[in-house]
């Protein structure tokens, strides 16, 4: 039973010396020489050569135009990408919401189909919690709906899953007593508590004012050290992808497609003024906006 | 134009000590504050209104004072004639009401999960919506006879359609991300609807049922009227034609009153507690 509950560490981010700092990695090292001893590719999310189109009553609209690209396990994977970029539907379609009309998706080699507990969604809309359940409800929800575990040690997971967003004393509070922040700890402690094979957030900080903003992408990426879990991103905001993300995948718009596939693991909130970072910045921008470029 | 920088303060914020001190209203006050107090006093109001207007008209048959129609309504109370009424009409009703409540989900159910479902739902309700239940009795007459189908067949009509109304539209009212949420715990099918569809339109469904329930006790009480009692045993409704034909108007309007009674009741007994245990709650409805 001990082993359904995650793992309790300290969180250790402010600790540069800290052993702790670098066990996600190394266990994202050998989650993927594990798995690259089976089934003989390294990826645990692969997208390949993926097209999307929306039937209009009119005529059918591209939103990606074959895009390909690989999530390895233990990534912060970034999609990022100016409006019209598809990059929200092409999360939607990982999510298996959306049907594509080319390619395929492979989690851990099997193709994504429909929806399903092993991609927890953190969406952007504060709506996504069920009003009629307190906050200890709606993170012990999933764990029951999708069977993962009977109801008392949902319970228990959800309780120590909403310790770690810092919510243990809203557990009796209903959703919409909580501000805007909260309620998105909500759902990232929901899909946490899955332990999902991979997390899906679209633009989860987006209706957040500043402020709560970047505490809640501090949050995340303690938690990220804290849990080292896969992460898959979508923001059209350039600092926030240098800041979350350790890998961006930079998307043109009308119809999306690849434009570059970019490191970003070097930066960090406290890196955010930095010459690197402006720098790393300025040549998101540059691509993401050639025609701007001055 | 005044060029000198101007100083800068930081101030060392001090503890707050200021508790709110809390104030008794009035009680009169106090009072006026429950809408119940508000309501009895305007039907209070109501019934002075009937009372001097009774007295002015001074015709018993036509217009029986208020006191008068009290006075039968008290003792038809005690001698159990109108509870005996009301209990046959209400037991009526009750079969009538749940079994339009399941096909009204089923149908609703059959909408969500096809397309061919949604477009028999649509073409349904806006056919047979509109129809009042009542001009479908002659025809339920002559199908089930002179006694209790008929009626569970106007009724099952009367609820059917503006619930599912209701509770059609609650469900096309669910946020898309709550739905996308749902779908991602896996959930499909009847448990989709169930944990998901259901609960997040139950304000509607709520709504539903009560107008349901509203447009069942009127058909009810109308078709009893027109074809009177089943089996020897009439409701309501057949209290108020028999009165009329012996000219005990009190009667009348005594059993007119049971039926807003029993209306008001059931609303404010099952309706508002039901939604008072659920739907303010979570916040979803003022």
């Amino acid at each position: 039973m001990s082993s359904s509950v995650i793992e309790h560490r300290p969180l250790a981010r402010d600790t540069g010396t800290s052993p702790d700092l670098a066990s996600p990695r190394m266990r994202r090292q050998e989650a993927v020489s594990s798995r690259s001893a089976g089934t003989g590719s390294s990826a645990l999310l692969q997208v390949d050569g993926l097209s999307l189109d929306y039937a209009g009553h009119e005529r059918i609209v591209r939103a990606t135009h074959r895009v390909s690209f690989e999530v390895q396990s233990g990534d912060r994977f970034v999609l990022l990408g100016p409006s019209g970029c598809g990059k929200s539907s092409l999360l939607k379609a990982i999510g298996g919401f959306v049907k594509p009309s080319e390619g395929e998706i492979r989690l851990d080699g099997v193709r994504v189909k429909e929806p399903g507990p092993d991609r927890m969604a953190v969406f952007q809309e504060f709506d996504q919690l069920p009003p009629w359940k307190t906050v200890l409800e709606n993170v012990m929800f999933p764990l029951l709906a999708a069977r993962r575990l009977p109801r008392v040690e949902a319970r228990e997971r959800a309780l120590d899953t909403l310790a770690r967003v810092g919510l243990a004393d809203f557990a009796k509070s209903y959703p919409h007593t909580l501000s805007g922040g909260m309620k998105q700890r909500v759902a990232i402690a929901r899909a946490l508590a899955m332990q999902p094979k991979v997390l899906l957030m679209d633009e989860p900080f987006a209706a957040l004012d500043a402020l709560t903003r970047r505490s809640m992408q501090e949050e995340l990426l303690a938690l990220w050290d804290d849990i080292g879990f896969t992460l898959l991103f979508v923001t059209h905001s350039i600092d926030e992808a240098l800041v979350v993300g350790t890998r961006i995948l930079l998307l043109s718009p009308h119809p999306g497609r690849v434009r570059a596939e970019l490191n970003a693991d070097h930066f960090d909130l406290r890196s955010q003024g930095s010459e690197a970072f402006q720098a790393q910045a300025r040549r998101i921008h540059g691509l993401l906006f050639p025609e701007a470029r001055v | 134009m005044n060029t000198s920088v101007r100083p800068e303060f930081e101030y060392a914020l001090e503890e707050l000590n200021v508790a709110p001190a809390a104030q008794r209203l009035p009680v009169l006050q106090r009072l006026w504050q429950h809408s119940a107090v508000r309501k009895a006093v305007l039907v209070a109001l109501l019934a002075a209104a009937w009372e001097l207007a009774a007295r002015l008209a001074d015709n018993d048959l036509l217009l029986p004072t208020f006191t008068q129609t009290a006075r039968a309504f008290w003792v038809d109370l005690l001698n159990g004639e109108l509870p005996g009424k009301a209990a046959v009409s209400l037991a009526l009703l009750l079969q009538g009401y749940v079994l339009g409540v399941v096909l009204a989900f089923g149908l609703t159910a059959l909408a969500v999960s096809s397309r061919i479902g949604r477009d028999l739902l649509a073409t349904l309700t806006s056919m047979f919506n509109p129809l009042p239940a009542i001009a479908l009795l002659p025809l339920a007459l002559l199908w089930f006879g002179l006694g209790r189908g008929s009626l569970v067949f106007v009724l099952v009509h009367s609820v059917l359609w503006p619930l599912t109304l209701a509770t059609y539209a609650g469900f096309q009212g669910v946020p898309e991300t709550l739905r996308m949420a749902g779908r991602n715990y896996g959930l499909r099918g009847l448990r989709y609807i169930a944990l998901i569809l259901v609960p997040s339109a139950l304000p509607a469904i709520l709504s539903g049922l009560r107008i349901g329930w509203a447009f069942a006790w009127r058909t009810l009480i109308a078709a009893e009227l027109f074809f009177g009692a089943s089996s020897g045993k009439g409701g309501l409704g057949w209290y108020i034609f028999q009165n009329r034909n012996e000219l005990y108007t009190d009667k009348v309007f005594a059993g007119l009153i049971s039926v807003v009674l029993i209306g008001l009741l059931v609303e404010a007994m099952v309706f508002d507690t039901l939604e008072r245990f659920t739907v303010p709650r979570w916040g979803v409805q003022r």
